[in-house]
């Protein structure tokens, strides 16, 4: 039989913690990518280490989508899932992750269960599935995993990998290959035993899920470029060592920290450093001492860390340090939501400390610009002599996709420490007076003695608590942004130059944006979308662009008021982050729409909600 | 020519420096404060070595004692409050070849600062520590310090501060790690220099707790033990801060302690607090506890080429 050919799929194993659905998904994807299919796959992650198991919070898993165009979002509802038990399908269904017709594979092994209690709750969750639309199979993956093995909750796994791989259509060798690499280190058996598993997996579909059988071609027009399947912690901690950074200052926090681990593993080999400092103020202090003895450094954090940071962060402005910080955003405020999504450190970057304190934001709007962004960052951070905050979030933290391999070349490195004599002529900070900028003294220049101060300062870095020259100082500081913007060119339009409405978006949302666009633009709808990757300074021309739009909003994973609510009216209500920035910048009436479910934003609903502003705007032009 | 190398007399000679060298603005504190007297014998530590000026950074945080950045003329960071040591800490990590010292005070380090106090001290990175230990706050006014006396009356206990002070030798000597814990008066210049001098030396965190006047806020702290000095215990050992002919007549009281006796050394601290015997010398040395920044400067001179080698052997792991 031949497999029938589909366009794509979104596929999610379901487990609890500990039983490797991670790892069986993210083979999978390397498999696809490998194939040439557009991939990305997200992590379900519990916020616990070991939850309690066959309970619905402690979902643990992974979704890959796969196509044979280029992917860059999770997609909507799943079309297939695998599930080690019944319980954790409550979260995902709660979650809006399955549709009427998803297909269900689900290990059978609670409906004989010794506890009749389990043994009840799985078959009323069963038929609760079915009525809920889902299209469940019962499958003794268990048993068959017994046969191979003594313990599946150990392998079950590989097990499963064998299924999707013979249900997509994979090659068989590679996917037995890529096991070999993915616990390469470990013992021949270990290697065989797995790849047994997945064998066994493979005939398991073939015999019983035969009706289940896809083929997805590879992505049209995709040359043979080299590429890299990472997620965008990893891509981070890959531009901190193309950077020629030399010192990472961290402090453990979720979910930041995988970049770190990272780090911590291959950093040495280009003579670097990872420093796990014994809190979130220290990180950053650390940091800052390197890069003022000249050693550009990074620390890496997310919003609680930022915000324990912050006091550092304006000595770094003061100062003028080069600091480059990644902020991996996650739910707020306070510990909010540790491994869910949310941008909503945008304004907190930009104004979350006393005095006027500007510096340098960026957002990566995919995985491949966790990369390039932190690279950029280095160089800016010490051009413009300025801490550089890099936006990514949780979303991109976990998410694994293909990207071209990056051409690493002498100039992403930090230039050699400069020991030089230094022009005592020349004041530590001898600021243009039309731009701003300023080179630097590096402890050990003879003749640049200076002292760094918090304080307000003069040229020569002395202290001085005059009208003139604490007017002076702060001008020159924010003037570095306008030079930045002058050097930059305006956002490119997604979609039409002009229309009826244009979506403004940031960060990782990228993706989803551009696909609920090019679906509304497929049905006729006049909308295009443009993506910031610079928020501070903001990218030029965006009043221009704005202008030829008859409606402009953002879509934002973050907090704003539904103008509908009870209490809400035009003059209260609180539009989400960038909206309240562009609102500021440009004075257009820039509309919003937000959410904070915590996960990342479905295409589907983008487009739901774009499609309402649609209609609203043209019943009001009596369209 | 005959195997001699020319120039080598002039290279030797090339740069004197002079005390003029390491000063930097005028001193703004008090008059009569204690800090004048370590910022003097400071500059002669350096004079004394010909360290060039360029290659020490005073690293400090906020307070009175953390002017000093400002009067040296060498490198400084005159950072945050509380946060001097891991400034001091991310200078030196990927700098060896930088001479780091510390000027931070009793506010500073065992109070907003004790976090990065405790941490620093088990780093052991090769820096020189000094504390400004006026037992209360200055530059905000005369606020209780964690080691101000107990009933000692400030703006913010008018009636007398409530608790008992803290003991910053014995918190800094049960720290692992601790490698060097002196403490030393400021109003005597011999006994100030050989202990800078000694700390300066050593390998490691060199903790130097200054017990110093400060005239303007709480002169009667340290004019009672100017006057009766038997309260102060002068610690001597071979292996101790040396004390030249006359200065030990200055100490009424003294007792033989070896600086590698950490038991010692703990008793000693603690009578601090139980029968205010307040010693004066070097409680603690070890030289043999590794520096973290013999590990934190690993590969701090890798070639560029070495660098993209790294980094493309990385994506190779992830390449398809």
């Amino acid at each position: 039989m031949n497999p029938t050919t589909i366009q794509e799929h979104i596929v999610e194993i379901v487990s609890d913690s500990g039983e490797g659905a991670q790892k069986c998904g993210q083979t999978f994807g390397n498999i696809s990518a490998k194939m040439r299919n557009g991939v990305w796959t997200v992590e379900i992650i519990p916020a616990e280490i070991q939850p309690p198991a066959r309970t619905p919070s402690g979902a643990s898993g992974i979704r890959v989508r796969l196509g044979s165009k280029y992917i860059t979002n999770v997609g909507n509802e799943g079309d297939l899932v695998v599930a080690f038990n019944e319980q954790v399908l409550y979260s995902r269904i709660a979650n809006g992750a399955y549709k009427k017709g998803t297909i269900v594979l689900l290990d059978n092994r609670w409906a004989t269960d010794p506890s009749t209690k389990i043994q009840q709750l799985y078959v009323k969750a069963v038929e609760e599935f079915r009525d809920h639309g889902l299209i469940v199979h019962e499958l003794s993956i268990h048993e068959a995993c017994l046969k191979v093995v003594k313990d599946p909750r150990k392998g079950k796994n590989m097990f499963v990998l064998g299924m999707l791989c013979r249900i997509y259509n994979r090659d068989r060798e590679m996917g037995r290959n890529e096991i070999a690499l993915t616990f390469a280190g470990k013992k021949e058996a270990i290697i065989s035993s797995n790849q047994n598993l997945f064998d066994a997996g493979y005939q398991f579909a073939i015999d019983q899920l035969s009706e289940y059988f896809f083929d997805i071609p590879p992505q049209q027009g995709m040359g043979d470029q080299p590429m890299v399947v990472t997620n965008g912690n990893t891509a981070v901690g890959l531009g901190v060592m193309a950077s020629g950074m030399e010192l990472v200052s961290m402090y453990p926090i979720t979910p930041a920290t995988s970049a770190s681990h990272y780090l911590a593993d291959v950093f040495p080999a280009c003579g670097g450093f990872v420093h796990q400092a014994e809190d979130e103020i220290a990180a950053i202090a650390f940091a800052i001492g390197a890069s003022y003895a000249g050693k550009t450094a990074c620390t890496i954090t997310s919003g609680p860390g930022m915000a324990l940071k912050t006091e550092n962060l304006g000595l770094a402005v003061m100062a003028e340090i080069p600091l480059v910080i990644v902020d991996v955003q996650r739910g707020g405020p306070s510990t909010g939501l540790p491994t869910k999504i949310e941008q909503g450190d945008l304004l907190s970057s930009l104004y979350g400390m006393p005095g006027d304190a500007p510096k340098v934001i960026l957002a990566a709007a995919t995985i491949a610009e966790c990369f390039s962004l932190v690279v950029l960052a280095r160089k800016l951070a010490e051009a413009f002599r300025t801490p550089v905050i890099v936006l990514t979030d949780a979303n991109l933290a976990t998410g694994v996709q293909p990207w071209e391999r990056p051409e690493l070349t002498r100039d992403m490195l930090a230039p050699p420490l400069d020991q030089s004599e230094w022009n005592p002529q020349i004041p530590a900070y001898d600021w243009d007076k039309k731009t701003g900028l300023s080179q630097r003294p590096i402890p050990g220049m003879p003749n640049g003695e200076y002292v760094l101060t918090g304080l307000s300062h003069t040229k020569r870095s002395k202290v001085s608590y005059e009208a003139a020259e604490n007017q002076q100082s702060t001008s020159m500081r924010s003037r570095k942004l306008a030079t930045l913007q002058s050097t930059l060119t305006p956002p490119k339009i997604h979609g039409g130059e002009d229309g009826d409405l244009l979506v403004v978006g940031w960060g990782s949302t990228f993706g989803a944006i551009e696909e609920a666009v090019d679906n509304l633009r497929e049905r006729g709808n006049k909308v295009s979308a443009i993506h910031l990757r610079f928020l501070s300074p903001l990218e030029p021309g965006l009043k221009d662009i704005f202008s030829r739009f008859n409606k402009v909003m953002t879509v934002e994973v973050n907090y704003s008021d539904d103008p509908n609510a009870p209490m809400i009216t035009a003059e209260n209500r609180r539009y989400a982050q960038l909206a309240t920035l562009l609102r500021v910048q440009t004075l257009v009436d820039v509309d919003c729409w937000s959410v904070v479910y915590g996960h990342p934003l479905q295409p589907d609903l983008i487009e739901q909600a774009l499609q309402g502003h649609l209609d609203t705007l043209n019943s009001a032009t009596g369209e | 020519m005959f195997g001699i190398k020319a120039d080598w007399s002039l290279d030797i000679q090339e740069r004197y420096f002079t005390l003029d060298d390491y000063e930097g603005n005028e001193a703004r504190w008090c008059s009569g404060c204690g800090d004048h007297a370590v910022l003097a014998t400071t500059h002669r530590i350096l004079r004394d070595a010909q360290l060039p000026p360029e290659k020490s950074v005073f690293v400090s945080g906020i307070g009175c004692s953390s002017r000093m950045p400002h009067y040296m003329a060498t490198y400084g960071l005159h950072g945050l409050h509380g946060r001097a040591l891991p400034l001091a800490c991310g200078v030196k990590s990927r700098r060896p070849d930088l001479d780091v010292w510390v000027a931070t005070g009793d506010g500073d380090c065992f109070s907003i600062g004790a976090g990065p106090w405790v941490h620093a001290i088990r780093y052991n990175m090769n820096m020189t520590v000094l504390v400004f230990d006026n037992q209360i706050y200055g530059l905000t006014k005369k606020q209780t310090s964690p080691t101000s006396p107990i009933n000692l009356p400030t703006n913010t206990h008018p009636e007398g501060a409530s608790l008992d002070m803290l003991n910053p030798n014995t918190v800094t000597l049960g720290i692992t790690n601790a490698s060097f814990v002196a403490q030393v008066v400021d109003w005597n210049p011999p006994l100030l220099h050989e202990t800078l001098k000694a700390a300066h030396a050593h390998k490691g965190t060199s903790f130097v707790r200054i017990i110093q006047r400060c005239p303007v806020f709480v002169d009667g702290i340290t004019k009672a033990l100017q006057e009766d000095s038997s309260r102060l215990l002068l610690l001597t050992h071979e292996n101790g801060i040396p004390v030249a002919p006359g200065v030990d007549r200055l100490f009424p009281e003294s007792r033989e302690h070896d600086p590698s006796n950490m038991a010692e050394a703990l008793e000693i601290a603690r009578d601090e607090t139980t029968k205010d015997i307040i010693p004066v010398g070097l409680l603690y040395q070890n030289s043999d506890i590794p520096c973290y920044d013999e590990l934190s400067s690993q590969g701090h001179n890798t070639t560029d080429a070495k660098k993209i080698a790294a980094t493309h052997a990385a994506l190779d792991t992830f390449a398809i």
